[in-house]
Order: structure tokens, then C-alpha cells, then sequence
């Protein structure tokens, strides 16, 4: 399949997955045998266009963490290629590989766990400025920083304190400033939402939206909350164990779902409406009964709304 | 007819090195036989603390409960003498936590855990305890029961764990089943499953549920009333729909309109709350949500308000609020010519 035909946009993309497949085990033990292959990713291939949002669904162990790590190279990919502003980057050496980290940037989804406790949250902003040699001298590089938090909502005064001092919000709003530091022109978010508190959610989504037309970014938002990655996304592509069985237009995906996966799992996102909620009947969807074939491809249903085929 | 539970005046505190911890204030409600009661509050609510040390599982120190009163069916619970907190606990009122990864024993069978507290309780054979258990897992829907039984944790998925401990919440035909964020950590199929199985038990065996959530959606799809808790105090509380379609608490309110009700960005911003929640170490001298209130008065930061009866909403539709957020909503609607419902 060729990857003009996955996007509605006649830019080039600006990240191209193709064919990505990560498969875990499968090695020879050493008594005989083999370990068995879990393929995590599984032939996978998407677009993402400049300035866009590609969302990626999925029930836990459907590979969508998987492929953003695969697709940043923090983990190699077994087969496939990754290709950025058309230069195929799959496997370059590290130092290679260096100036593609710049524009490629991920944010994880514990903001307790990813944020470094002995550091000031002001020198975790700088480091990849540091790395990339790019924080100028003391006060240049104090500048920027205080830009940065500003950018995201934060009083700049902050920048001497540590994590612990901060709310889960506020620290999600530092590994935002962080990921942003490089000026990159794509982020993968790994569930940036998911573990900030309901009246936090709000808050961080806009700050994405706000960043995204302010410096032109483009997301992969990997999520499980659907009513968010309707509201967000430009495109939506959903997983089911490692393999994409329908991805297009938002819209399309939320009005005309057509793999029988995406239609339970829309049908069992839970409305804040008891009046809906009573009614709902969710379908149910068994996922061993109704595996994927190895064989099957995305058809085109017209207007860049492909399903996976029987 | 006495209710199924009351608490009154509940107060729990934490003692933490970096100071005391007021997690629960003088938190006052009663719960029908038969209800259930959905709990939504994000960390730091006190929805969850409350629950556990209504049944004495705090830990203690650095839990203790200040003040109150619990009563279960007549009896408080804060004051039972050990062992027949025990009696209660399991067989007349069944847990069900958060995380089936972690709340099963991994070296025992799921036979053994589910027949344990039918051996200690009603002191069942091992076969009359072995049936029963395989009644259990076929009525909690899993398949293949008797097979499954003999099985162990790792060899169940997390949406059939997390029936398991259902099972086990049930296995004693508990009065009242307290379910602390018992669907979080599954994908929303299975979500969807195991709130139907719910719902599907309610109606045959007409269990009292207590169902604590941070998700407004699964509680209006299962709770009759619904309880909305913030900075350790109930800010509302009433019937699910007078609450989710006329909210009175400006929290409930903001909650509501932060989310995307299928909206689309570009058309629509989502409406957000400002500021960040409280820290309980040092709470709010008044109402807890007044420093992110947009509708607070002068007296919301000094004087913490009563949960009283919204006048003129369904009864038992209760608020605490000192400003009137209907008054103020139609009032910010004439300013801008836009309804301010969420």
C-alpha cells in the first residue's frame, strides 16, 4: 500500500510509517524450541501530514504504545520502515540519528514518573537544550527556558523549584515545555491525559490544541478516552492486537464506523448523560473469536477511510 | 423504613510528615436499601478514604478517623469491636478495588480466593464451597466455570480479574457492595461488560451498590443518586438526573462542561477549570473549590457552606454552595447572549 493513498492531504507527509512491524520473543532457547513471538506491531502504516493530529486508539495490548515508541526508534523495529520528511531514518546510528531527535519529541502519560526528582523542573526543561548544544550562554539559556514555561501556563518563577512541589497538571505542563524545547515538529503523546484529574484533563488538551496552531506541531495522541480523540484529532486510526483495522477522517470513524471493533468500542464509551446512558446498549465484541487474518488488507472506503478486510 | 447506612459527620484526617492531612470533613448522607449511590471525585476528593474507613481499612496510624459516625443497618461500624467488623466486612458488605492485578493473590487458585471467605463466614465444606464458587464465576459471567476455578490469577485476563473480584464482593450476598474505581484500569469494552453484569445483578439479587468513579459517564449510566465530592467535602448530591441536567455546584457545573460531549475542536473550546486542587494539608478556610470558582463570593472563602435542599429541584437534590449558580449562569447568559448550561 502506498502511503499517498493513507492520507486525504497532498502535502508530503512530514512522518511516514511503513510496514512497521515489532515482534517480542521468537528467539531459539536455548534447550530447543523457540520463545513465543508476540507480534506487538504488526504491519502498520499511516502518515502523519505537518500540523496534524493523528489519533491512535486501541484496548490496552493493542501495540499503539508500541508503535510510538518504534516509530521515535526508542525500540528498533523488527521489520518496516520510518521515514521522515521522506528521508528513511530506520536504523541510522546514533549520531546519525541525532538531528531527527530534535524534531521528534515524545510526552509520557505518568508525569509523577517521568519527571526527574533531583533536578529543578527549570534544569529539566534546559537538559536537551544542553544536549543539543543549543542553550547559548546563562542568561540566553534562562531566557529561553522562561519562554518555555510561559508557553505552557507556567509563572516562570517556578523554574528553581522541584517536582514534588507541583500538582500532576503542572508537571505534565513541564514535560510539555521540555518536549517542546527543541522546537520539534512532531510529538508523540503517550496518554498525556490519562493520569491527570478530571478537572486537569481540560486544561492540558487546549494547552495541545494551543501549541499546535501556535508552532505548527503535529501529534501522534495515543489515547483510550474516545470522546477526547474525537474532539482533538484530525485523523483516528484504531488497533486492534498490533494491527490497524481502521483508520480515516475523525468524522468518518465516528459517524460511518465500519470495522465490527470500532463499532463496539464506540458503542461502549459511557456518556455523561443519564438520559443516553439508559438506553445504551453496548456491543460486545469478542476479540479471540474475531482475530485479524494475516492476511488481510485496508480497503478503501473513499475520502481516506480504509477497514481492514476479512 | 431506617436506612441501609448512614454516615454522619465523618471526618478523617492523615498524619503526614509534611503535616496533617484532612482528607474527609464532616461528610453526612444515607443510603437506601436497594440504592445505588455513584461517588464522582478526582484525587484528594476523599471518595475513596471515606469508604475504606467506614470498614476500618485505613491504615492507622498515619489514618484516623476525628469524628463521626457510620451506621450499617443500626450499628455503628467505627465502634464495633474487632471481630464483628470482621463479620461485616466480606459478608455483609463486599469490596471491590480498583486494581485486579494486584488484590489477587497470585500463588492461590481463584477457587481458594473466592471460597475463602464462604469457609471463614459460613463455614462451608470444601465441596459446598467448591460449587458455590463455580456459581459464582458462571453468574459473573465467566465461561468454562469449573475449569477456570482451578486456574490461577495469571491465567486470566484483567476484564475477567476484574470479575473475579466480583465474585469474591459478592460471594456472600453482601447487603451493600462498595466498588472503588473497580472498571478504571479496563479498556471500555470490557468497562461496558462489567457495568451491564452490575446493573444485571442489582435486578436479581437487589445488592445496595456504592460505585466511586471519577468518570461522570459510568455513573449515569448506573447510579440512581449520585454524590459529587471535592477536597474531602460533598459539593451535591442528588438524583442522577436533576444533578447531571441542572447542576447547582459550580464544581459539578465545570466538571460537566470540561468535557467534549462530542464536540470539535476548532468549533468548539473545551470549557476549562482554572487553578489546580487543593492542597489538604493546608485546605481552603471556606469552601474548597472557592479559589477556582469563577462564582465565588466573599463569604465562599471564609465559612464553608451546608449541604442543604436545592429549592424548587427533585428532593434530595442537595447543594452546598453559598452563591446561586443558576442566578449567576442566567446572569453571564444575558451579558453574552449564550446559554450557559453545560
Amino acid at each position: 500500500m502506498s502511503e499517498t493513498k493513507l492520507s486525504p492531504q497532498q502535502t508530503q507527509p512530514l512522518v511516514s510509517v511503513q510496514n512497521l512491524s515489532k515482534i517480542y520473543g521468537g528467539e531459539k532457547r536455548l534447550l530447543g524450541g523457540n520463545v513465543p513471538a508476540l507480534k506487538a506491531v504488526n504491519d502498520v502504516s499511516f502518515d502523519v501530514a505537518p500540523g496534524e493530529t493523528l489519533g491512535l486508539v486501541g484496548e490496552s495490548g493493542s501495540g499503539k504504545s508500541t508503535t510510538g515508541r518504534v516509530l521515535l526508534q526508542l525500540e528498533a523495529p523488527t521489520s518496516g520502515d520510518i521515514l521522515y520528511k521522506g528521508q528513511n531514518i530506520t536504523g541510522l546510528s546514533k549520531s546519525l540519528l541525532k538531528p531527527y531527535r530534535r524534531d521528534m519529541q515524545i510526552i509520557f502519560q505518568d508525569p509523577y514518573a517521568s519527571l526527574n526528582p533531583r533536578m529543578t523542573v527549570g534544569e529539566f526543561v534546559a537538559e536537551p537544550l544542553d544536549v543539543h548544544g543549543l542553550g547559548g550562554n546563562r542568561s540566553e539559556r534562562q531566557d529561553r527556558v522562561a519562554g518555555l514555561f510561559k508557553k505552557v501556563g507556567l509563572d516562570p518563577s517556578f523554574m528553581k523549584r522541584y517536582p514534588h512541589e507541583f500538582s500532576g497538571g503542572q508537571r505534565q505542563r513541564v514535560n510539555i515545555a521540555r518536549a517542546i524545547a527543541l522546537d520539534p515538529a512532531f510529538i508523540v503523546a503517550d496518554e498525556p491525559i490519562t493520569a491527570l484529574d478530571v478537572s486537569i484533563q481540560a486544561q492540558i488538551v487546549n494547552l495541545f490544541q494551543d501549541l499546535q496552531d501556535e508552532l505548527g506541531l503535529a501529534y501522534l495522541f495515543i489515547a483510550h478516552d474516545l470522546s477526547m480523540i474525537r474532539y482533538l484529532c484530525h485523523r483516528v486510526a484504531v488497533m486492534l492486537r498490533g494491527r490497524i483495522v481502521e483508520i480515516g477522517p475523525c468524522e468518518a470513524i465516528f459517524e460511518n464506523p465500519q470495522h465490527p471493533y470500532t463499532q463496539a468500542l464506540l458503542s461502549a464509551i459511557p456518556v455523561p448523560d443519564p438520559d443516553i446512558e439508559r438506553d445504551r446498549k453496548p456491543m460486545v465484541f469478542d476479540v479471540n473469536a474475531n482475530m485479524p487474518s494475516e492476511t488481510a488488507v485496508l480497503q478503501p472506503l473513499g475520502g481516506g477511510h480504509f477497514v481492514l478486510g476479512a | 423504613m431506617a436506612p441501609l447506612l448512614e454516615v454522619r459527620n465523618l471526618t478523617v484526617a492523615f498524619d503526614t510528615p509534611s503535616g496533617t492531612v484532612h482528607a474527609v470533613n464532616d461528610v453526612s448522607y444515607t443510603l437506601e436499601e436497594g440504592e445505588t449511590l455513584g461517588i464522582v471525585g478526582e484525587s484528594g476528593s476523599g471518595k475513596s478514604v471515606h469508604a475504606l474507613s467506614m470498614v476500618g481499612l485505613i491504615a492507622s496510624p498515619p489514618g484516623r478517623v476525628v469524628a463521626g459516625e457510620v451506621l450499617f443497618q443500626g450499628r455503628n461500624l467505627l465502634t464495633l469491636p474487632k471481630r464483628e467488623l470482621f463479620e461485616v466486612r466480606g459478608k455483609e458488605i463486599g469490596f471491590v478495588f480498583q486494581d485486579p492485578m494486584t488484590s489477587l493473590n497470585p500463588v492461590l487458585t481463584i477457587e481458594r480466593q473466592i471460597a475463602e471467605p464462604l469457609r471463614r463466614h459460613f463455614g462451608m465444606s470444601a465441596l459446598a464451597a467448591s460449587n458455590r464458587v463455580v456459581e459464582l464465576l458462571e453468574l459473573v459471567g465467566i465461561p468454562d466455570a469449573a475449569r477456570r476455578a482451578k486456574q490461577y490469577p495469571h491465567e486470566f485476563s484483567g476484564g475477567m480479574r476484574q470479575r473475579v473480584m466480583i465474585a469474591i464482593g459478592i460471594s456472600c450476598n453482601p447487603k451493600l457492595l462498595i466498588a472503588d474505581e473497580a472498571t478504571t484500569a479496563l479498556d471500555v469494552t470490557v468497562q461496558a461488560q462489567i457495568l451491564d453484569l452490575v446493573r444485571d445483578l442489582k435486578r436479581r439479587i437487589g445488592t445496595t451498590v456504592i460505585w466511586i468513579t471519577h468518570d461522570m459517564g459510568v455513573v449515569a449510566g448506573l447510579a440512581d443518586t449520585v454524590q459529587v465530592m471535592y477536597g474531602g467535602r460533598i459539593m451535591e448530591r442528588g438524583p442522577v438526573r436533576p444533578v447531571f441536567h441542572d447542576p447547582r455546584s459550580a464544581y459539578t457545573w465545570g466538571l460537566l462542561k470540561s468535557l467534549p460531549h462530542g464536540g470539535k475542536r476548532g468549533v468548539t473550546r473545551l470549557y476549562q477549570i482554572p487553578g489546580n486542587p487543593p492542597d489538604l494539608t493546608k485546605p481552603p478556610l471556606g469552601d474548597p473549590f472557592a479559589p477556582r470558582n469563577q462564582f465565588a463570593t466573599a463569604r465562599c472563602h471564609t465559612e464553608v457552606p451546608p449541604l442543604l435542599d436545592v429549592a424548587g429541584s427533585t428532593p434530595g437534590h442537595k447543594v452546598a454552595a453559598w452563591y446561586d449558580l443558576r442566578a449567576e449562569l442566567a446572569g453571564q447568559a444575558e451579558l453574552t447572549g449564550q446559554e450557559g448550561q453545560p
